[in-house]
């Protein structure tokens, strides 16, 4: 289960200020509580209504997807032609997928996750890419998380580690026995983030200044 | 309008043309070598050493306790370098103060290396703040006596410079240009850079950091050995060796004198670097040189005074 609360109104207006015509994703996957078609048709148009009084109208739709965190069935189920950006409702891995599956337009957060919950299951690989930390910053970076991706979760990277795209810290895959059987170098997220960046040109949101994180709302154990 | 609190930034605000030195205190509570190696690049005319924390995540004294011992013991300025690989912003917070009160009065704010890759790679990372977080949090308490989250100091505030660490050898070097813009906003009162052969290399990043107007110190590294030459061509991120310098050293190699191999070393380290920084110093944006010639300070009398 993943636990998420909305992002105060004024954050979603500040990412989606540049852009004119903006499709709110809802994801009916297993956010909690709900974001799906209903809980995006009340976002496009408290944000229809913010942007129409401050004499900067916005064209704005609402639709939803059965789980962001799917990209075949995003590529499947969205179409997302003539739009200039993208609102999830999702999670953090949301948000991710996203911009992964439609990389020519940014996908912003309109969410901070809070926890996300474990299941006992598992069927494939799977890449860590959300820490729930409550304070989602993926809409300054380009829908890739630095506090997830990045080794040392940094806030104004990338750090001098990193060379020719990858990390300094090798990832050891390991077997049940716990042997190393693969060494592997990860991409440094901070250079995904100003690839990503500079391809939406927003370069703007890279060189911004990053304080550093309050760490106060990620404290763990959590209950929720 | 910001202050010059140290020695160092007082020649680079006089406009002086100014060199600093490196020293890489050991895993160990004897720091007669590297006192005796800091007197030798005080001689040598170095305005201020930077004391390494920690280099590539392999433990070592305390670098607060080691540049207050150095400065003490020797009157060299340093200047204490303070990663945040291992601190988080209450002790980061605490070790500026405490390095403040000693009278150190210069810190180069690094994120460090990750501990996975040096001697305790069992041991958790902290990296709660990133570099331009300390810098940013060094500014605050230097002129607003509080900290990131607005609580006040007591009584004097301290009176630090705080440097950054630049990588001319980045690719692309436009990441490198922005996190510079980004360090310089935070507060960075100077930069000091990674290693750098290439004469072009240099000029080039210069050229491109002019704007920021930091002062910025280019990093040199003259090697003793053949190997150490090879070290950096191969291993470390992003520098690149010159062709005719590996071979120079490659030649050097084949003497077997031990004495006489030395000084055809010391003489081409001398010749190439001096010529590398009368060219670098033609660059507006070079406040001056950071020689990083650990365990090899001999070599820096005779290089500053060949550029004289």
């Amino acid at each position: 289960m993943i636990i998420t609360r909305e992002k105060p109104l004024q954050e979603i207006l500040g990412f989606l200020q540049p852009y004119k015509k903006v499709l709110v994703v809802g994801c009916d996957g297993c956010v909690q509580p709900p974001r799906s078609l209903r809980e995006s048709e009340r976002m496009a148009s408290l944000i229809e209504l913010a942007r129409s009084s401050s004499g900067n109208p916005i064209q704005i739709s609402a639709t939803t997807v059965s789980r962001q965190c799917c990209a075949e069935g995003l590529q499947n189920q969205l179409k997302v032609e003539g739009y200039e950006a993208l609102l999830s409702m999702a999670c953090g891995v949301g948000v991710q997928v996203m911009n992964s599956v439609f990389p020519s337009l940014p996908t912003f957060p309109a969410q901070n996750t809070l926890f996300i919950g474990y299941e006992t299951k598992r069927e494939g690989e799977m890449f860590e890419n959300c820490r729930a930390c409550g304070e989602c910053m993926l809409g300054e970076t380009g829908g890739i998380c630095p506090v997830a991706r990045c080794a040392k979760g940094l806030m104004n990277g990338p750090c001098g580690g990193c060379v020719e795209g990858k990390c300094e810290v090798p990832v050891e895959i390991r077997n049940w026995k716990g042997e190393v059987v693969q060494t592997l170098k990860n991409d440094c997220a901070w250079y995904l983030i100003y690839q990503r960046l500079k391809e939406l040109n927003r370069l703007d949101l890279f060189r911004k200044l990053r304080l550093p994180k309050n760490w106060g709302i990620a404290g763990y154990p959590r209950r929720l | 309008m910001k202050k010059a609190f140290s020695n160092l930034m007082k020649a680079i605000s006089e406009g002086k043309f100014v060199y600093t030195g490196e020293l890489e205190p050991h895993r160990s509570i004897d720091l007669s070598e590297v006192e005796s190696w800091a007197r030798t690049l005080k001689e040598a005319g170095i305005v201020a050493a930077n004391v390494t924390d920690n280099p590539r995540s392999d433990s070592a004294i305390s670098s607060m306790v080691a540049s207050y011992l150095i400065q003490r013991n020797t009157g060299l300025e340093t200047i204490y370098q303070l990663r945040t690989a291992d601190r988080n912003r209450l002790a980061l917070l605490s070790d500026v103060l405490g390095g403040a009160a000693l009278g150190l009065r210069n810190i180069l704010a690094l994120t460090g290396d990750h501990t996975r890759i040096g001697t305790t790679p069992s041991s958790k990372p902290v990296f709660d703040l990133d570099s331009t977080g300390l810098i940013a949090l060094i500014h605050k308490l230097v002129y607003e006596g509080k900290d990131l989250d607005g609580n006040e100091l007591k009584g004097p505030r301290p009176e630090i410079n705080v440097g950054a660490a630049a990588n001319p050898n980045m690719d692309p070097l436009e990441i490198e240009i922005l996190k510079l813009e980004r360090k310089a906003e935070a507060g960075a009162d100077f930069f000091q850079t990674q290693v750098v052969f290439d004469v072009e290399v240099a000029r080039r990043f210069l050229r491109e950091i002019e704007h920021i107007k930091v002062p910025t110190l280019v990093g040199i590294f003259p090697p003793r050995s053949y190997g150490q030459a090879e070290f950096f061509d191969k291993y470390v991120p992003g520098v690149r060796v010159p062709k005719e310098f590996m071979e120079a050293f490659a030649r050097f190699r084949t003497i077997e004198d031990k004495q006489k191999r030395s000084e055809k070393i010391n003489e081409y380290n001398v010749e190439y670097f001096s010529n590398f920084i009368r060219e670098v110093k033609k660059e507006r944006a070079c406040a001056g040189i950071h020689i990083m010639a650990v365990g090899y300070p001999e070599v820096i009398k005779p290089l500053m005074e060949s550029v004289k």
